[in-house]
């Protein structure tokens, strides 16, 4: 299944200036594109067209298509483009329904609201929390994790309702170093388990180490785009308003200083 | 289906819980007087309560909420009650009567009543459990969502608020000492709170509509409370006595 943004023009209500102008963007079936960008670039933007919460939910102009399979999405109700498309938010405390006692209730939450049956949601939620890492939190009131548990428990959520591609919009600005841990290892797995993931990120070292491909989004425009270890080692990226990964700053720092080296990969 | 509860009391089905409470609410009022609400307090909130292993909660959380009102109820009718006339003493220009009292005394006694049946409920039963009760047998989805996580935010907002607190003291607030210094320092923090849950209103909506809350038509449930034909029955029957109650005091029986 692929997710396609096919010329994408957007604005929000009540503005007269596009936050996205022709953005086109391709996301197949296990495949992991990072997008960076500074602030106010688009990121989030794009995150709310591709998951089809804009225009439907916050109003605005859209012109362009967003495609599933090669089938426009326009006329579908978001109930319907959540089980293809999830998406997933920066802040970990909204993403929780607030009404559920435990995270399995939690977990469970989207795919009752799709209608499916007991029996069926139930083997979902299992499986999502065991593909997320954290069946042993099952019983655990979700308003009392961590941070990063918060954020596992939002992914898994999403995860239980089947889509086959996810759209985390910064997973992991609010979280500590050991919910950025979880986070990304979490997403790992999902790249690994063949779900397709879009991820805007400050933190390019998450994407190093996660994305096939990355996009670069300045002023609502793609302009860059390519394979990820080439984009993130890009000397443009300072331009952009985005900070390379650790490592690419340590070899320019090391040539900088005359030494000659090569880093293990 | 059920879940394990604290106490038998708290595993009772929410609905019979809130037919408890607002029966005996109900019936504390209609039938006024001493003897019949403080009997009303004994066998449907102190007994139960005792089972249920909250009594102490229960006193405490009885005398925050009801203190004010018992206080402004006790003052205004011992001292302004319009039939009053055996004068009890004096103070200044008012005079506490023997009537005003005995009234007080009964409306303490519903007050004791009302907060007491309102607590036990609150104390043994959780939002989140009554809701699912109430959607089960036919609630839209979307009420009891609404019910449910309307009273979720409560202690949300209220946690925030202590955060915010922290962090403006932090930056020299002062929020004690006299009530004008108390007032001053309401605004920069109702300002936060508020600002702060607005916009996390607009996520918050985006989440659930990703989470396809909003596909109409009913949904199954993971679980619900469980429910027995005795407790049923006691439902009935409570609201058969609440009927006879009426019909009672309609009567002049009481």
């Amino acid at each position: 299944m692929t997710l396609t943004l096919e010329s994408i023009t957007y604005r929000y209500a009540g503005t007269g200036r596009a936050s996205l102008s022709d953005v086109s963007l391709e996301l197949a079936d296990g495949e992991v594109v990072g997008v960076v960008g500074g602030n106010e670039a688009g990121k989030t933007t794009l995150c709310l067209v591709a998951s089809g919460l804009a225009p439907r939910s916050i109003g605005g102009t859209l012109t362009g298509r967003v495609l599933i399979d090669g089938q426009p999405t326009t006329d579908r109700p978001m109930h319907e483009l959540a089980a293809n498309v999830g998406i997933c938010f920066q802040n970990p405390a909204t993403q929780l329904s607030q009404v559920a006692d435990t995270v399995f209730e939690e977990v469970a939450f989207g795919p009752l609201n799709l209608g499916l049956a007991r029996g069926e949601v139930i083997r979902r939620v299992t499986e999502s929390l065991a593909a997320i890492g954290i069946t042993e939190l099952g019983e655990r009131d979700p308003r009392r994790l961590s941070g990063g548990q918060m954020q596992l428990v939002a992914v898994a959520g999403l995860l239980a309702m089947g889509p086959r591609h996810l759209v985390l919009d910064e997973p992991v600005a609010q979280l500590d170093p050991e919910g950025r841990a979880l986070v990304a290892e979490a997403l790992r797995k999902l790249a690994a388990a063949g779900t397709g993931l879009l991820i805007t990120e400050h933190d390019t070292d998450l994407l190093a180490g996660l994305c096939s491909r990355v996009v670069v989004v300045d002023r609502g425009k793609v302009v860059a785009s390519g394979p990820a270890a080439d984009m993130l080692a890009d000397p443009r990226l300072d331009d952009w308003g985005v900070e390379p990964p650790a490592r690419v700053r340590l070899q320019r720092a090391l040539a900088a200083a005359g030494v000659r080296s090569e880093l293990p990969q | 289906m059920g879940r394990p509860g604290p106490s038998a009391y708290h595993r009772l089905n929410p609905l019979t819980k809130l037919v408890v409470a607002l029966t005996t609410t109900a019936a504390a009022v209609i039938l006024g007087g001493v003897f019949w609400p403080l009997m009303i307090v004994f066998v449907f909130v102190l007994v139960p309560a005792v089972a249920a292993r909250v009594l102490a909660q229960l006193l405490r959380f009885m005398l925050i909420f009801s203190l004010p009102i018992a206080i402004s109820a006790l003052l205004i009718n011992v001292f302004f009650y319009p039939g009053g006339q055996t004068v009890l003493f004096g103070l200044g220009p008012v005079t506490a009567t023997a009537e005003g009292l005995s009234f007080a005394i009964e409306i303490l006694c519903r007050i004791a009543a009302i907060s007491g049946a309102v607590t036990l409920f609150y104390l043994t039963t959780k939002p989140s459990e009554l809701v699912l009760d109430l959607e089960r047998r036919g609630v839209p989805p979307r009420l009891a969502f609404v019910t449910n996580a309307s009273v979720q935010t409560v202690p949300a907002m209220a946690e925030r608020a202590q955060q915010i607190i922290a962090a403006q003291r932090a930056r020299g607030l002062d929020t004690e000492g006299s009530a004008w210094k108390r007032v001053k320092g309401i605004l920069p923090i109702v300002g936060p709170v508020m600002l702060g849950s607005i916009s996390e209103v607009e996520e918050r909506s985006m989440t659930l509509e990703a989470r396809a809350f909003t596909r109409p038509g009913r949904r199954d449930l993971l679980w619900s409370p469980r429910d027995t034909t005795l407790e049923r029955l006691a439902r009935y029957l409570l609201l058969l006595g609440l009927v006879g109650v009426i019909g009672a005091k309609a009567a002049g029986l009481v």
